[in-house]
């Protein structure tokens, strides 16, 4: 059974093979992505075409490995194609390119794009009068791009109570600390004053945030999930170094120990 | 001819239910003929370019058939990241539909002027690019483009000088020779269609005789007919109210340049610069030098 410890273990192993930054990005959003895929989502294998499932949009892109795991898990991307994770020759990209396998939902790497792209699906759901939800998952950083606030905004005056944004608030971005460089302390407050029913929770508990990814509003909803970049490795965790470490054989065992002692 | 557009585009809706309009503010009593039949599927998005693209990714993302309209710079370059990646990259079924080729927009100023659009549409893959000359083009590529599941630009003007393709087909991805010629061909796109004719009259009276040639599709250009020409020898012209950085005379340049043989060869269109002149389109393009009608 796929559990975070394993998914944390898939991307170490794939951030050591492959030598490739954004590890701490990708070890932030394990229980998010959990939540959403074994707890929460209308999707599976069988599901990928299903135009009834629900669509999950990683918008911050740097975070593929994470994703890539969860869908290994899910049968959906081969061993092989993870074997070959960001190695010439290989299918998986550091920055998803939503043609090297099914199953995702939309490309990402340049920031702020997700949330449009989300928005659009949940609209062409009202249209056909389809049920499945959309979740974007979106950076703390990331939502310093102004057309995610654009896309907020739309969701909210078309009343798009399909359409669910979660923030991956690990609080550091590519050279600093995101509160310091734009603060944004108040996300909550900020969305629902833009219309969103917007709740805050700790990003690492997986019932917390199954329980806010299952809660229903009249409007779209925000999930400001509350993480640790790095999550898991103690020379990781919460250091703007992590967006860029590359681990070492003696680094991927150590980070491997701490996620077992986890 | 932004309402022979809006109006195929209604018609083509009631007989396909994905067909929509994303616009980001854009479009007032134009689109209005779409809004009053379809308002479930027509999105004023707010004044957001960047949304506009994403959301329309989005929607052709769960099948359906969005086109995107706005004034030309706002619907190809300040969303132009959204374009590459949402739609260019993703291969996305999204139109563009910028309004204003060149200096249709003259007196609004140059923000409003749609004069590196066909440099900018044409260097994505994917990426179809069509340029309408007249009603006649912009209705059969309007018509054309639902039928085709790709990422595609269309230049529209706003203002109409009348018919000038009477081809019996007009076929995206094939140019249409409206006069046929001997020694030198004039090969237009969009708005300058009637200018090309307007110098057809001026070097048949000096006794030449010019083919006159649309080309309302700029990508995938119709290597065809250009290497046909460079075959028999004659000397090409290109025309478009757009700077000849990359447009339409860049695109030609390139066939003949591959051909191996060497032709006389002239861009006619806005050179590499800014413009600064205040005024409508006919008198920016005197500026230029891009009107033959005196």
């Amino acid at each position: 059974m796929t559990t975070p410890k394993q998914i944390r273990k898939d991307i170490l192993t794939m951030g050591w093979k492959s030598k490739a930054s954004h590890l701490g990005s990708a070890l932030s959003l394990v229980e998010i992505l959990y939540a959403l895929y074994f707890q929460t989502a209308n999707f599976s294998k069988e599901k990928v075409h299903d135009p009834e499932r629900d669509k999950i949009i990683l918008s911050k892109g740097h975070g593929s490995v994470a994703l890539y795991s969860v869908l290994n898990r899910l049968g959906i991307i081969s061993d092989e194609d993870i074997e070959s994770y960001s190695q010439n020759g290989g299918r998986l990209p550091c920055h998803i390119d939503m043609t090297s396998a099914e199953g995702l939902e939309a490309s990402a790497g340049s920031l702020g794009h997700g949330a449009g792209i989300g928005v659009g699906m949940a609209l062409a759901n009202k249209m056909d009068a389809r049920t499945g939800r959309i979740f974007v998952i979106v950076g703390d950083g990331e939502i310093q791009e102004g057309s995610v606030w654009e896309a907020v905004a739309l969701a909210s005056t078309q009343k798009l109570d399909n359409f669910t944004l979660i923030v991956d608030f690990n609080g550091i971005q590519a050279s600093d600390f995101s509160n310091k460089t734009i603060d944004q302390r108040n996300l909550s407050e900020r969305l629902t004053a833009f219309g969103f029913d917007a709740c805050d929770v700790d990003g690492h508990d997986v019932d917390a945030l199954t329980a806010a990814f299952k809660r229903r509003s009249d409007k779209p909803t925000a999930i400001v999930a509350h993480t640790v970049k790095g999550k898991g490795v103690s020379f990781m965790e919460n250091t703007v170094q992590s967006h860029y470490t590359k681990l070492t054989d003696e680094l991927y065992e150590k980070a491997l120990a701490d996620v077992e002692g986890m | 001819m932004r309402m022979v557009f809006a109006e195929t585009l209604t018609k083509l809706a009631r007989e396909d239910k994905d067909i929509c309009i994303v616009t980001p503010d854009m479009g007032y009593s134009i689109l209005d003929v779409f809004e009053k039949e379809f308002p479930e599927r027509f999105f004023n998005v707010g004044i957001a370019e960047q949304n506009a693209v994403s959301v329309a990714a989005g929607l052709a993302l769960s099948g359906k058939k969005p086109y995107v309209y706005s004034i030309i710079p706002f619907v190809t370059m300040r969303c132009f990241e959204q374009i590459r990646v949402d739609v260019a990259y993703m291969n996305t079924n999204v139109k563009l539909v910028g309004v204003g080729a060149g200096f249709e927009y003259g007196s609004a100023g140059y923000t409003h002027q749609g004069v590196e659009d066909l440099s900018v549409m044409r260097c994505l893959p994917n990426m179809i690019v069509c340029a309408a000359g007249d009603n006649r083009e912009i209705e059969e590529i309007t018509k054309q483009s639902v039928q085709i599941n790709k990422p595609m630009y269309i230049r529209i003007g706003r203002h109409n000088r009348g018919i000038f393709n009477h081809c019996e087909e007009i076929k995206i991805g094939k140019a249409s020779v409206l006069q046929q010629g001997e020694d030198i061909a004039l090969i237009a796109t969009s708005n300058m269609l009637p200018g090309a004719f307007d110098y057809a009259e001026k070097l048949k009276k000096q006794g030449r005789k010019p083919y006159v040639i649309s080309m309302h599709t700029v990508k995938p250009i119709d290597k065809e007919l250009i290497l046909d020409l460079v075959d028999k020898g004659v000397e090409i012209n290109t025309f478009e109210e757009h700077t000849i950085v990359g447009g339409l005379g860049t695109a030609v340049a390139e066939v003949i340049a591959e051909s191996g043989k060497g032709i006389k060869f002239k861009r006619f269109g806005i050179p590499d610069v800014f413009s600064h002149y205040v005024g409508n389109q006919y008198y920016i393009k005197d500026q230029f030098g891009l009107n033959f009608d005196k």
